[in-house]
């Protein structure tokens, strides 16, 4: 087991060293495209704990994500601080959140998932038309990138290190909550509700907290959108994003940690790959997310999952046969 | 006034084939738990494959025979064989993600194996105007309508008066005890598959003459019928076919006394606050929260 969990430690120190070293003599798209995998491992992070441990279908994700980048967009182009937008994309993503989990109290599964739906397809209709605010079509663009304690990082590479250490902060946060007795109680959310009840959980007010928490992770991926693409207008925020944002969860595995770096991983990363199939990438990709549900509806880490379980029940199996061989020698 | 009739009838005529695909969404929910988050793609796809027999060199007719017996083996039956029945087993949520993905598949397909742009569509209904009444009416709406009512008369007839509609609804209501007074149900799930099939791709004929062949169409009617099918009553034929006439009218006439920007929002909100204060829809009845 302590080999295991070295193992596990030096491989997260390589992974980590990878991240930071590699991208170092990327171009300027390749940098674009691995600071985008941080941020939409973010929001995807935000949508597996409101799916995969909380048990809530949201088709908003997307919507809060846009959310969080026009705040972004409105404030740091009127001079104002990223940090300081941060903290108000977090509070309003939180608050609509919250309140978008009042019908999930009430209606589970498909009618949550038609709610969220019809929530973010109204999302992207003040994004459109609310020119005021948001300048429509034409979007807000020169956006500015923050200056980290006095640091400018307008340049790619600065600015790839300011998304990775946000994922790293929100990792570290998020890890913490789902072993903190939060996290445990969206499990019991998940697993069976009426149990969490009768056990004492507030399943009224974790199932809000779900909601909220989740949808304030979009928020935080959108302050980071905004300034990475220096430019934002309604169309990345369409329900298609809350779809893919669903898929990357599903695809990594939804309920484990790692998930949602996976599956942001191949949503974000695979097009590029793939790019000698043209066009024909994003059904190829439909076609494998339907294979590998019918596989394993747990995603990607399910599989492995299943495999190390397995493994471990032989071994467990062979410790047991062996123990008993023992004891019936012995006498 | 006048406006305000001719908007009726448009609207109708639109809700018309609303229904239509939601009374199909309606029956894959009630017999095998399918929340077909393709639909709308479902309807997209047939006036592709009728356009593509055309461009072969078929008379429209016969493009439009093949293009129904396509979807019916495609949406039909490749639809439940491949990817319904194996998913099943792992339940609800899973298989309508299942369905989200097969979306984007089909939409892309249609994207790459035809074209990103609008394609024009002839129309089975002759064009010009008619006058009832005294009103000049458009041709095409009056067309749409009938033949849509038609189609959902033909389908309560099936269902209500006919041996196998029985079946079929005993099937659905309760699969169990179906199977113990000898009904086959496996067959009558495949017939609702293959019922679905047949009513996207007669939407599909009605609608893209009004909206041209695009592969985004998807997306737009899928959601008017998840919204009709909802707003109705999610275990209700008769549900589905007035939320979708409802939809219709109220989409018509908020593009033209709301706004034309949030017409879309309309619909929504009243879906929001059906979902909040009636779930079970319209016409439904309470289905058993399942914890």
């Amino acid at each position: 087991m302590t080999a295991a969990k070295t193992l596990k430690i030096g491989l997260g120190i390589v992974v980590i060293a990878a991240l930071i070293i590699v991208p170092m003599n990327f171009n300027r798209y390749g940098l674009f495209i691995l600071s985008q995998w941080a941020v939409m491992t973010i929001a995807a992070m935000g949508l597996n704990l409101t799916l995969g441990y909380a048990g809530q279908v949201s088709l908003a994700q997307g919507a809060f994500v846009g959310i969080g980048a026009y705040t972004a967009a409105i404030m740091t182009s009127n001079g104002l601080p990223l940090i300081g937008a941060l903290g108000v994309a977090i509070v309003l993503c939180f608050a609509i959140g919250w309140i978008l989990g009042y019908p999930a109290l009430r209606v589970q599964h498909h009618y949550l998932a038609f709610v969220t739906l019809a929530f973010s397809t109204l999302a992207f209709l003040v994004f459109r038309n609310e020119d005021w605010l948001t300048k429509g079509i034409y979007g807000i663009s020169n956006i500015p990138r923050p200056e980290i304690f006095g640091y400018p990082t307008r340049r790619p590479l600065p600015f790839y290190y300011v998304c990775l250490g946000s994922l790293a902060l929100v990792s570290l946060a998020v890890w913490w909550l789902i072993r903190s007795p939060w996290g445990r109680a969206f499990i019991a959310l998940r697993e069976n509700p009426v149990r969490a009840l009768s056990l004492g959980i507030d399943t009224r007010r974790y199932t809000l907290m779900a909601f909220a928490i989740g949808s304030a992770l979009g928020g935080v991926a959108g302050t980071l959108y905004a300034p990475l693409t220096q430019y934002v207008d309604p169309v990345p925020f369409h329900l298609s994003l809350s779809l893919d944002l669903l898929m990357m969860v599903i695809v990594g595995g939804s309920g484990f940690f790692f998930g949602p770096f996976l599956g942001a991983m191949i949503a974000v990363l695979l097009p590029e790959w793939l790019r000698f199939t043209q066009g024909y990438y994003l059904m190829l990709y439909a076609i494998a997310v339907i294979g590998l549900l019918i596989y394993s509806p747990t995603g990607i880490l399910g599989i492995l999952d299943r495999f190390i379980s397995e493994r471990r029940t032989k071994a467990a199996s062979a410790q047991r046969a062996v123990a008993k061989a023992k004891l019936e020698v012995t006498p | 006034m006048s406006n305000l009739l001719d908007l009726l009838i448009a609207g109708l005529a639109t809700g018309a084939i609303y229904a239509i695909v939601a009374v199909g969404f309606t029956l894959l929910w009630q017999t095998s738990q399918t929340i077909n988050f393709a639909q709308g793609e479902f309807v997209m796809l047939p006036a592709f494959l009728m356009l593509a027999v055309m461009h072969a060199g078929a008379p429209f007719w016969l493009a439009i025979l093949i293009g129904i017996a396509l979807s019916l083996l495609l949406l039909g039956l490749g639809f439940k064989m491949l990817l319904v029945d194996p998913m099943l087993r792992h339940g609800v949520l899973p298989l309508a993600i299942a369905t989200m993905a097969l979306a984007i598949g089909i939409k892309e397909a249609a994207k790459q194996f035809w074209s990103a742009e609008a394609s024009p569509f002839p129309s089975i209904i002759p064009g010009g105007d008619i006058t009832i009444f005294g009103r000049v009416v458009a041709l095409q709406s009056i067309g749409v309508l009938v033949l849509a009512i038609l189609a959902v008369l033909g389908l309560t007839t099936l269902l209500n008066r006919t041996s196998i509609g029985h079946q079929m609804q005993a099937a659905a209501q309760n699969p169990t005890v179906a199977r113990i007074i000898g009904v086959p149900v496996e067959r009558m799930i495949l017939l609702t598959f293959l019922i679905n099939a047949f009513l996207v791709a007669l939407a599909s004929l009605l609608i893209t003459p009004i909206y041209l062949a695009k592969f985004s169409n998807g997306e737009v009617l899928g959601q008017a019928a998840f919204i009709a099918a909802i707003v109705g009553g999610f275990n209700q034929v008769r549900g589905a076919i007035a939320g979708g006439l409802l939809i219709g009218v109220v989409d018509n006439l908020s593009a033209a006394y709301v706004s034309t920007q949030y017409r879309a929002a309309v619909p929504l909100v009243l879906l929001i606050a059906i979902i909040l204060f009636r779930p079970q829809g319209m016409l439904g009845r309470p289905e058993e929260r399942t914890v």
